[in-house]
């Protein structure tokens, strides 16, 4: 039966469509987290992992996360629960869960969290009147251990008048 | 004498007049059925609900025998107590454009040929705002954001003094109970008064009727939203009428990347605009000319 329960979770949590979105128990409607396929549940290896809370550099897994934000005041461990990696970790010790990040990310981001709430920052998608609506996350856009935003490829820019290639 | 050339007046006048109407009668029976109706259609807003429900019903058999898709053609009239604003916070927008052709997907534009996009994106160098004639919207750089530059996309403002509606010269233009500026593209003669009196450049012309290939056709349209246009007639940016009329985002809102278009309505004040004019520093495109546009640009204080 847990086995089937985790299979499932597995699913929904690779699945990044806005159908699913649930209500955090704050009361928005987030899609689950973008987790790497296989990378969630944490504790499907850590669970039978020694703790080492030192900080060191990571050789075996998790070589392509590069810290990039505070990285010289911080380690995995500030983050992430060291005796349930299921779950993040507040400031005051209370464990929160992946889909709750923004309570994480809202401890030193204080205020872009209160706007966040209000829907000015970050992004809203589907019906803001009846309806389902999605909240994304601040994962969903920021990657949380570097998470300034890269730059991108825009769009072509629309046809000059006289341009031979929009001309009838 | 006097009788004689007042009759052979009158003789002339009868025969120009019995010309004019034979010539008017032949010539709506030469048209098609299709130009007959569309002809004699009333303006939109005289209609009855009959008539708009059988206006619906000819325009889907219509655009179902042209374009082969089954469309859904509404005619929602405005939601009470609704105003409806937008937002765009200049301090995350990227340039990038996603806007541009998610509107024109939405909203079934001319893709090439002519080429028909309701938003414009200008680039702007950074600590020159309001130097808009210095600006240019044909940039095309590897990436963006660009260093010293900023981006502002500029569509219809949606004014609640509008003065494209006050020159048009046929009422095909007008400003809707929930605010939205919108066109009756049957009533609208072409003669692109109101792209002369728009500040902001925000109607386009159809030169030609809409080049869509024939599976992209976005089939959910509102009369006077993104039913495909015909030839010689203007359209604008609807704030994506058949979509916030049901309580959905615009477009434009659900593409952008950055999450800096934001949209809601103005009279509710728990709505994300009312928190936008109410927490960060707006202003609004020209305020100088009174035009009241209902589109707020903001930053970061």
């Amino acid at each position: 039966m847990q086995l089937v329960l985790l299979v499932l979770l597995l699913f929904l949590m690779e699945v990044p469509s806005s159908s699913l979105a649930r209500q955090t128990s704050e009361g928005f409607p987030v899609p689950p987290p973008p987790f790497k396929q296989g990378m969630f549940p944490c504790s499907n290896c850590h669970a039978s992992m020694e703790l080492n809370i030192k900080k060191r550099e990571l050789r075996d897994e998790h070589t392509t996360i590069r810290l990039n934000h505070a990285e010289t005041m911080r380690w995995c461990l500030d983050c992430h629960a060291p005796r349930n990696r299921d779950r993040l970790r507040l400031y005051n010790g209370q464990l929160v869960e992946f889909n709750r990040s923004y309570l994480l990310c809202g401890e030193c981001h204080g205020n872009i969290l209160g706007d966040w709430k209000a829907g000015i920052h970050g992004k809203r998608q589907g019906y803001f009147m009846g309806g389902k609506r999605t909240y994304l996350l601040c994962v969903h856009c920021h990657d949380s251990h570097s998470p300034r935003s890269k730059p991108i490829k825009p769009e072509p820019p629309p046809y000059r008048p006289g341009d031979k290639e929009n001309a009838r | 004498m006097r009788d004689k050339l007042y009759t052979r007046r009158e003789w002339i006048r009868n025969l120009c007049l019995t010309a004019l109407s034979g010539s008017a009668i032949s010539l709506i029976s030469s048209c098609g059925k299709e130009e007959v109706e569309d002809f004699l259609q009333k303006h939109f807003l005289e209609m009855t609900r009959e008539e708009k429900e059988a206006l619906i019903t000819r325009l889907e058999a219509r655009y179902l025998k042209k374009y082969g898709r089954k469309f859904k053609v509404s005619a929602q009239e405005a939601i009470p107590d609704t105003l409806w604003g937008y937002g765009l916070d200049l301090s995350r927008c990227i340039g990038c454009r996603r806007c541009v052709y998610a509107c024109v997907e939405e909203n079934n534009s001319s893709r090439l040929k002519p080429q028909s996009q309701w938003i414009r994106v200008i680039r702007l160098k950074k600590g020159s705002l309001v130097d808009l004639e210095n600006s240019e919207h044909y940039y095309n750089p590897d990436l963006v954001p660009e260093k010293d530059f900023l981006y502002m996309p500029v569509q219809c403002q949606h004014c609640e003094n509008p003065p494209c509606v006050k020159v048009c010269p046929v009422h095909a233009t007008w400003k809707e109970p929930d605010g939205l500026v919108v066109v009756d593209y049957n009533w609208c003669i072409g003669c692109r008064y109101c792209i002369a009196a728009c500040p902001y450049r925000g109607r386009i012309f159809n030169w030609a009727e809409p080049n869509v290939p024939s599976d992209q056709w976005n089939t959910s349209v509102h009369y006077l939203g993104n039913r495909p246009r015909m030839r010689n007639v203007v359209d604008k940016c609807t704030y994506c009428i058949q979509r916030v009329r049901v309580g959905r985002y615009p477009a434009c809102v659900e593409a952008c990347p950055t999450g800096s278009r934001k949209f809601g309505n103005l009279l509710d004040p728990q709505s994300e605009i009312r928190y936008v004019i109410e927490n960060k520093r707006t202003f609004r495109l020209k305020e100088d000319l009174r035009t009241e546009p209902k589109f707020y640009y903001f930053f970061e204080a």
